[in-house]
C-alpha cells in the first residue's frame, strides 16, 4: 500500500505527460464548425452564371457538397480539378463564390470548366459570415434537408474525398 | 510664439488625419466606441489563431469589425453579438471560453493540481512534526533498544567490536 502512495506521483506526472504530449500532435487550426446539425443559413441572392437570376436556400438541393470559392483562391485552383473529376463522377456540387469578381468569376468557369449545379453570387460574404466561412475553399456536406452533416476546410483532393467525404456523401445519398 | 502655436496647430492636425485613416468607423457615444473596441479585443479572430478580431489584417477580421459595428449601431447587446459570432464560428472565436462539462478541466484543472500539492505538502509536514516531537527513544521498538543497549555496553568497556 504504501510503495503504491509513493508510485502516485510518478503516475500522475505521467499521465499529465501523456495529455500534453497528444497536445503536441494536434492541430490548432482545425476548428470544428459551429454548424454541424444545423440547416444551412437563409440567403436571397444572384446567380453567378446567369445574371438577374436569384437564388434561395431553397435551390441547394441535397444530398451535395457546397463548395466556397473564388479566383482571388490560389487553393482553389488547386482543388478545381478535382471538383471537375467529383462532377463528372456525378456528385452534385453547389458553388458560393465568396468576396469575388463576378466577370472574374465567369471566366474561370468558362477558362477550367464548370463543375458546379449552380453557382451563387456572396460578393458581401454575407452568406459566408452566416455559414461561418473564414477563408476558402471551404466546402459543407448537406443532406436531403439541406442540414449540413460536415464541413472540410482547405483542399479537397482525391484522398481527402476517399478518406473524409465519400463515405459521409454515399451514406447521404442511400438515406 | 506665434510660430511655435502654428506648428503646434499643424501638428495636432496631422495627429487627427492619421487616426481617421486607422479608425474609420463612426460612433454615437464614447460608450458606444468602448464598448466596440472591448469587443473587438475580446473576440479571436477565425484566421489567424493568435490575434484577436482588432489586430489582425485579415479580410475576414475586417468583415467581423464591421459586422461588430453594424450589431452595435443596430442597439444589439454585447451578449448577442459575442451569440451571433459564436453561433457561426464556435465557441473558438471567444478568448474566454464558456465553462461547461467540455472546458471544465481547463477553467478547474490547474486549481485541482495546485490543491493536490498543497494537500500532499500538508501531510508531508504533520508527518515530520508529529515525528520530530516524539523523543527519539521512544521510536524505538523493544529489539531496538537490547540492540543499542548492547552497542552502548561495547563502547563502555573500550572493546573492539564485536
Amino acid at each position: 500500500m504504501k510503495r503504491l502512495i509513493l508510485l502516485l506521483p510518478l503516475a500522475i506526472f505521467l499521465g499529465i505527460a501523456v495529455f500534453l504530449y497528444r497536445g503536441l500532435f494536434l492541430d490548432p487550426a482545425e476548428l470544428p464548425s459551429a454548424l454541424i446539425g444545423k440547416p444551412l443559413p437563409a440567403f436571397s441572392l444572384p446567380s453567378v452564371d446567369e445574371p438577374g437570376r436569384t437564388f434561395t436556400v431553397a435551390d441547394l438541393k441535397g444530398p451535395a457538397l457546397v463548395n466556397v470559392w473564388a479566383t482571388w483562391c490560389v487553393a482553389c485552383k488547386v482543388e478545381h480539378p478535382v471538383l471537375n473529376d467529383l462532377a463528372g463522377r456525378g456528385v452534385t456540387l453547389y458553388g458560393v463564390n465568396y468576396k469575388d469578381d463576378t466577370a472574374a468569376a465567369q471566366k474561370w468557369l468558362k477558362e477550367f470548366h464548370n463543375p458546379y449545379r449552380l453557382n451563387v453570387s456572396d460578393t458581401q460574404g454575407t452568406l459566408g459570415l452566416d455559414l461561418g466561412v473564414y477563408g476558402a475553399p471551404e466546402t459543407f456536406l448537406i443532406d436531403k434537408h439541406g442540414v449540413i452533416r460536415h464541413k472540410y476546410v482547405g483542399v479537397i483532393d482525391e484522398r481527402v474525398w476517399r478518406e473524409q467525404i465519400a463515405a459521409l456523401y454515399q451514406g447521404l445519398v442511400d438515406e | 510664439m506665434r510660430r511655435l502655436l502654428i506648428v503646434l496647430l499643424l501638428g495636432i492636425g496631422l495627429a487627427g488625419g492619421a487616426r481617421a485613416a486607422i479608425d474609420t468607423y463612426t460612433f454615437s457615444s464614447d460608450a458606444e466606441r468602448e464598448r466596440f473596441h472591448d469587443l473587438t479585443k475580446e473576440l479571436r479572430c477565425p484566421k489567424c489563431q493568435n490575434q484577436d478580431i482588432a489586430d489582425s489584417n485579415a479580410p475576414i477580421a475586417a468583415d467581423l469589425r464591421r459586422e461588430i459595428h453594424r450589431m452595435l449601431q443596430d442597439g444589439q447587446s454585447d451578449q448577442q453579438i459575442v451569440d451571433y459570432l459564436v453561433a457561426r464560428y464556435g465557441d473558438f472565436v471567444r478568448y474566454k471560453p464558456p465553462l461547461n462539462a467540455r472546458t471544465a478541466l481547463l477553467w478547474y484543472g490547474p486549481a485541482g493540481l495546485l490543491l493536490g500539492g498543497l494537500l500532499v505538502l500538508g501531510v508531508i509536514v504533520v508527518r515530520r512534526r508529529r515525528v520530530e516531537r516524539t523523543p527519539s527513544a521512544a521510536r524505538l521498538d523493544d529489539d531496538e533498544r537490547a540492540r543499542l543497549a548492547a552497542l552502548l555496553a561495547h563502547e563502555e568497556r573500550d572493546t573492539p567490536y564485536p
